[in-house]
């Protein structure tokens, strides 16, 4: 093996490897959760579609979203990788008392099965909706782009998609709640002033990012009609924050 | 005969108990129960009454590992009621006390369990996967002589301070104990963190970091998932501030080391 | 047998040096040719396993822990002495030299002490280039402090951790030399006898601890660095595991015991607290410096405290006893060792101790705390502080702690001459092991001076002289002597397996602790001692007739390990009682209540005792031959310690 491939699968490689790859996937939460913001917008989804269709279609951006399959691929392969040595690690027999609840946090010792999760809910996300934009065929909206938007509307008026769809935002929250600040620790990112920083910071991501989210099958199931027009019965609340976009 | 308190009740308690005979045999919980246990007690106390109890009985005592009985030297290793050295923060087996258990408790008692830390018998692990790692770099080369003078090598006192704090690693293994993975991060990271902050140890900071992680993966143990039971349960409470330094350190020297291997 | 203890001729500042090179040397391309044997790995042993490796040697290494690191040197706190005289404050050789050499109340060796002064400064630098965190100052320089009633700042220290962070140091080096294949590290493996052939050491026996084999390693010579025999006591503040079974069957096959009844008992201690007690913590020393020590001033008073009858609130200041400061008005609280706990076991013997034993006597905070604040006596003492409360479950900012005296220390061990090389040929000893450097008493910060002292810097000179005059052929472990050996071990381990008596190796040992407590421990009287021992022989007869073990020895068997160790601390028991019964004064840590002073202070006799009582074994139930290596001061003036 060249000093390359020993690097990247020693333990630390490994986790190397996940945290890049976790980090980079952060990133792209970002950009698909601005974009998916537009949802909000009372255009009936010209808006949304626009961004979809340029998502789709422009040059740089599909480069990049082999970057993106990349980032998922490997984050999942070492994600596997790493629990078969750790399992192996640990051994055949096990305790028969253990309380870790007592030493650590539950979604620390979880990734493994918050992960999955995200995982199943991604297969379905995908083929639901980038399937079928991609390759599937959607009726024209206004401006003659695909209307994906309809699609997502449609989507989230059925309760088991929210159920599933909300579920993985909690998973993808508590995921992030410890994946962001141990991105940075297996990067050696630390520092006694900036640590406690990038804690918060990535506490607060997971809030944000997750429940964002997580609003928006919830805004539709909830308030809007077939047509994702906001009701005129919805709170008032709802209406205030609406006016806003 | 309680030694501060006169009112301390003895009490009585069941212990589970690993019992493996070898490395090679499989073993299993078994239960005892010990009576007029004083809350004055240290744990370790409590397996001696265990033990001349079984030996009177003519049953073999529990094998555990244990010297200093003060919390330094490293030796006691016990699983106690699902934590590493029992429930007490910062605290080694031996300095754990039965005042911090209640009559009538249940008590299980199992080794250290990882691939890395084979059973040698009962509660007595094989730990030397930890000497193996310190072999190959856990030191500065110098041969005894032609060293300079003390006071030739200033080290600003912060950073003696922290490398102070990462060498009072006591090599007892509670963090793999306690590590869902069995990873030996905290204990590597110790060593190398203290030695990457001295001067003294510039010059081979890049090789020492990369082989003693190369001994720590081929020991078996395993990989670091940040999750923290590590330094919550080490008894003298290294830092994962130490895990993030082995991480960086690990990165550039594989990054800028000339080591083409 | 005339002991010659080899001290070289000349100026005692210039015997050192011209003994190096007046030492014959071992070619370098002939060094890989001759195996030593180095057993134990605490900080004498794994420092002389290291240095004799790096010079090329081939050695093999022993321990019965699982790890080098686990030796009981780590368990240390206060400090390093070195004479460096960086704080400027009047230090040198020679006064580090004159401060041994009193401290050990004119009982040691004047050439070997100035030696260990002289090393003191290189052990120092070496530990620094290994990279061992010493305490600094902002400056980055080395910080020092004052330790154990010295007059200068000699002392290196690591918080209260430095005995763990030079045998990290050691073991750091050791375990170099083990990647490099230089050593070849046996751990969980007892030495159980010692080889010899011809006169001289050649090997010795071991017994690997898990699975019970019994080997034999051959070598050119052995270094012993086992250290002390304090378990002996069976409570003291040695590691549970510590015994003094390398040192005594190395005794038994000719190599002769030094001053046995030199041991060092260490004020403060944490008290026993009841029967099931297994080991006794030491509490550094440095707390006297600012707490007060005292008793309530009568013994009804004291009785009432016990019963739980008062509290020790309720004891006002005119009740209480600052008895050393009271008898002792020039250094009070801070008086020695032996001075402190010799008068904490007078408080207790007239019915004045405290805690529900009776076995113990206040170290007061209240007047520190008070005086400054909870904060600044917890910046000083923390870590003591919280061991405290962790083991007696008592807050010591709130309650006076409890302490008594308890065994810390031996100073007698195997003869050495000045090359560290016992009675036997090609057998040396180092550290606690041997008797050579603290004479009746031992400084404190002192111990790890002297085993890192000898570890790095006397033992790869001095062996080398003896490996430079034996033909560098292989030892062959086929000779009949260590068949002979072997067989020996294996029958003495059959021997204790097939008693099956009724009374457990624990048992046994804690009765002879209790004997040489009383009788041998503090302070001792010749009736006492002759009682004791009449009681040490026959209870050596009840356990080689009543020992229970079970298990086998092909096995991981701890009770058989212990077995055999409290066999030798039965043997060697007596012997430290017949070497109290032979020195008829007092000194150091040896209080013979007959010879006293008015004050009753400690009654030297430098005309008929300035010696050093080496013991030799002669056989089973035969009286050992007292031989005398008589001390020459040529360079001190002996005079009568006084702390009034």
């Amino acid at each position: 093996m060249s000093w390359i491939t020993k690097t990247l699968t020693s333990t630390i490689g490994r986790k190397i490897i996940m945290s890049v790859t976790g980090l980079f996937l952060c990133t792209f939460l970002v950009v698909h959760l601005v974009g998916n913001l537009q949802l909000f917008k009372h255009d009936h989804g010209a808006a949304f579609n626009i961004y979809s269709h340029f998502m789709g279609t422009n040059p740089i951006i599909r480069t990049i979203e082999w970057g993106l399959v990349l980032g998922f691929g490997f984050h999942i392969y070492e994600a596997f990788a790493l629990t078969s040595r750790n399992k192996s690690a640990r051994g055949a027999q096990g305790y028969v008392s253990n309380h870790a609840e007592q030493n650590s946090e539950w979604t620390s010792r979880n990734m493994g099965i918050l992960g999955t999760i995200i995982l199943i809910f991604l297969l379905i996300h995908l083929y639901n909706f980038f399937w079928r934009a991609r390759f599937g065929s959607l009726d024209p909206d206004i401006n003659n782009n695909d209307d994906l938007y309809s699609l997502v509307v449609s989507s989230f008026k059925q309760w088991w998609y929210v159920v599933l769809y909300v579920a993985a935002q909690i998973s993808l929250g508590y995921h992030l709640w410890h994946g962001f600040r141990s991105g940075f620790q297996t990067l050696g990112l630390n520092h006694r002033k900036y640590t406690p920083i990038i804690k918060y910071a990535g506490y607060v991501f997971a809030v944000v990012v997750s429940a964002a989210f997580a609003s928006m099958p919830l805004y539709f199931f909830l308030f809007t009609n077939e047509k994702g027009e906001l009701a005129a019965n919805a709170p008032t609340l709802i209406h205030a924050v609406a006016s806003a976009f | 005969m309680a030694g501060s308190n006169p009112n301390a009740k003895p009490m009585n308690l069941t212990l589970n108990v690993w019992r493996q005979p070898n490395r090679h045999t499989q073993g299993k919980i078994v239960e005892y129960k010990v009576k007029d246990i004083s809350p004055e007690m240290s744990f370790l106390e409590m397996l001696d009454v265990l033990n001349e109890d079984l030996l009177r009985a003519g049953q073999d005592p529990v094998a555990f590992d244990h010297d200093c009985r003060e919390g330094i030297c490293g030796s006691c290793d016990l699983f106690i009621n699902g934590r590493s050295h029992g429930p007490e923060k910062g605290t080694t087996t031996c300095q754990l006390h039965m005042r911090k258990f209640s009559d009538g408790d249940t008590i299980t008692i199992e080794p250290w369990r990882a691939t890395a830390f084979p059973v040698n018998k009962d509660l007595s692990v094989d730990r030397s996967a930890f000497d193996r790692i310190i072999q190959a770099g856990g030191y500065i080369s110098v041969n005894t002589g032609g060293v300079p003078d003390g006071n030739e090598i200033p080290v600003p006192k912060d950073l003696a301070d922290r490398a102070f704090e990462a060498a009072t690693c006591i090599a007892c293994g509670a963090c793999v104990a306690a590590c869902k993975n069995a990873s030996a991060m905290l204990f590597v990271s110790a060593k190398v963190s203290q030695l990457s902050l001295l001067p003294q140890g510039q010059p081979e900071r890049k090789t020492r970091v990369e082989n003693m992680v190369a001994q720590m993966d081929k020991e078996g143990f395993g990989a670091c998932s940040n999750i923290g039971s590590c330094a919550a349960e080490c008894p003298v409470g290294i830092s994962l501030e130490n895990i993030a330094i082995l991480n960086r350190e690990f990165l550039t020297a594989k990054a800028t080391s000339n080591n083409l291997a | 047998m005339l002991l010659d203890s080899k001290i070289p001729e000349g100026p005692l500042a210039e015997k050192w040096d011209k003994h190096k090179f007046n030492v014959k040397l071992v070619n370098p391309a002939n060094k890989r040719k001759y195996d030593v044997i180095v057993v134990g790995t605490g900080l004498a042993g794994a420092s002389a396993a290291a240095s004799l490796a790096e010079l090329g040697y081939n050695v093999k290494a022993f321990t019965f822990h699982d790890s080098p690191r686990r030796a009981h040197s780590i368990a240390a706190q206060g400090g390093i002495n070195a004479a460096k005289n960086y704080q400027n404050d009047g230090d040198s050789v020679f006064r580090l030299f004159y401060d041994t050499i009193k401290g050990g109340d004119y009982r040691a060796r004047e050439a070997n002490v100035y030696r260990l002064a002289q090393v003191s400064v290189n052990i120092i630098d070496q530990c620094v280039a290994q990279g061992v965190p010493f305490a600094r100052e902002y400056g980055g320089l080395l910080a020092n402090r004052s330790f154990g009633g010295a007059q200068v700042s000699r002392t290196f220290y690591a918080r209260g951790q430095t005995g763990q962070q030079l045998l990290i140091g050691a073991y750091s080096a050791l375990s170099r030399q083990i990647a490099y294949g230089k050593v070849k590290m046996y751990t969980r493996t007892e030495m159980l006898d010692l080889v010899m052939i011809d006169g001289v050491a050649r090997g010795i026996v071991t017994r690997n601890v898990v699975t019970g084999e019994i080997e034999n390693h051959a070598a050119h010579a052995v270094v012993l660095a086992t250290g002390g025999y304090g378990n002996v006591f069976y409570l003291s503040t040695n590691a549970k595991q510590s015994n003094v079974t390398a040192a005594w069957r190395a005794h038994k096959k000719g190599a002769f015991f030094a001053n046995p009844c030199f041991t060092q008992i260490h004020p403060t201690c944490i008290p026993v607290s009841g029967d099931y007690q297994s080991k006794l913590t030491l509490m550094s020393e440095s707390l006297r410096n600012d707490g007060r020590v005292w008793v309530p001033k009568t013994v009804e008073m004291a009785e009432r405290l016990r019963k739980g009858e008062i509290r020790v609130q309720d004891i006002q200041e005119d009740d209480r006893d600052y008895f050393l400061e009271r008898k002792y008005p020039a250094f009070g609280n801070l008086v020695p060792r032996d001075v402190a706990s010799r008068n904490a076991k007078q408080m207790c013997d007239e019915g004045r101790g405290v805690g529900s034993t009776g076995l113990a006597v206040y170290l007061d905070f209240a007047e520190i705390i008070q005086r400054t604040s909870a904060d600044a006596v917890s910046q000083k003492y923390g870590n003591l502080f919280a061991m405290y409360e962790k083991i007696t479950g008592e807050d010591p900012y709130k309650m006076p702690m409890r302490i008594y005296p308890a065994v810390h220390y031996t100073m007698g061990g195997l003869w050495v001459d000045y090359n560290l090389q016992t009675t036997i040929p090609g057998l040396y000893a180092t550290g606690e092991s041997n008797f050579s450097d603290h004479g009746a008493n031992r400084l404190g910060a002192s111990a790890l001076m002297q085993g890192l002292a000898d570890g790095y810097f006397v033992i790869p000179y001095t062996i080398g002289d003896y490996l430079a005059q034996t033909p560098p052929k292989p030892v062959d472990t086929q000779h009949p002597a260590f068949a002979e050996a072997k067989a020996g071990v294996q029958a003495r381990t059959e021997q204790l397996l097939s008693i099956n008596g009724t009374r457990t190796p624990d048992d046994f040992h804690k009765a002879l602790g209790h004997l040489m407590w009383e009788y041998c421990g503090m302070a001792r009287n010749a009736e006492g001692l002759r009682h004791a021992k009449a009681e040490i022989q026959r209870l050596r007869k009840e356990f080689w007739s009543d020992v229970k073990i079970v298990g086998t020895g092909e096995e991981l068997n701890p009770t058989l390990e212990k077995a055999g160790r409290v066999a030798d601390f039965l043997e060697l028991g007596e012997l430290m009682v017949d070497d109290a019964l032979a020195r008829n004064e007092s000194c150091g840590g040896h209080f013979r209540e007959e010879y006293q002073t008015p004050e009753g202070e400690a009654l030297r006799d430098d005309e008929h005792f300035a010696y050093v009582a080496a013991w030799e074994y002669r056989g089973e139930n035969v009286p050992e031959t007292l031989h005398k290596e008589d001390l020459q001061f040529e360079n001190v003036k002996l005079t009568q310690r006084s702390y009034k």
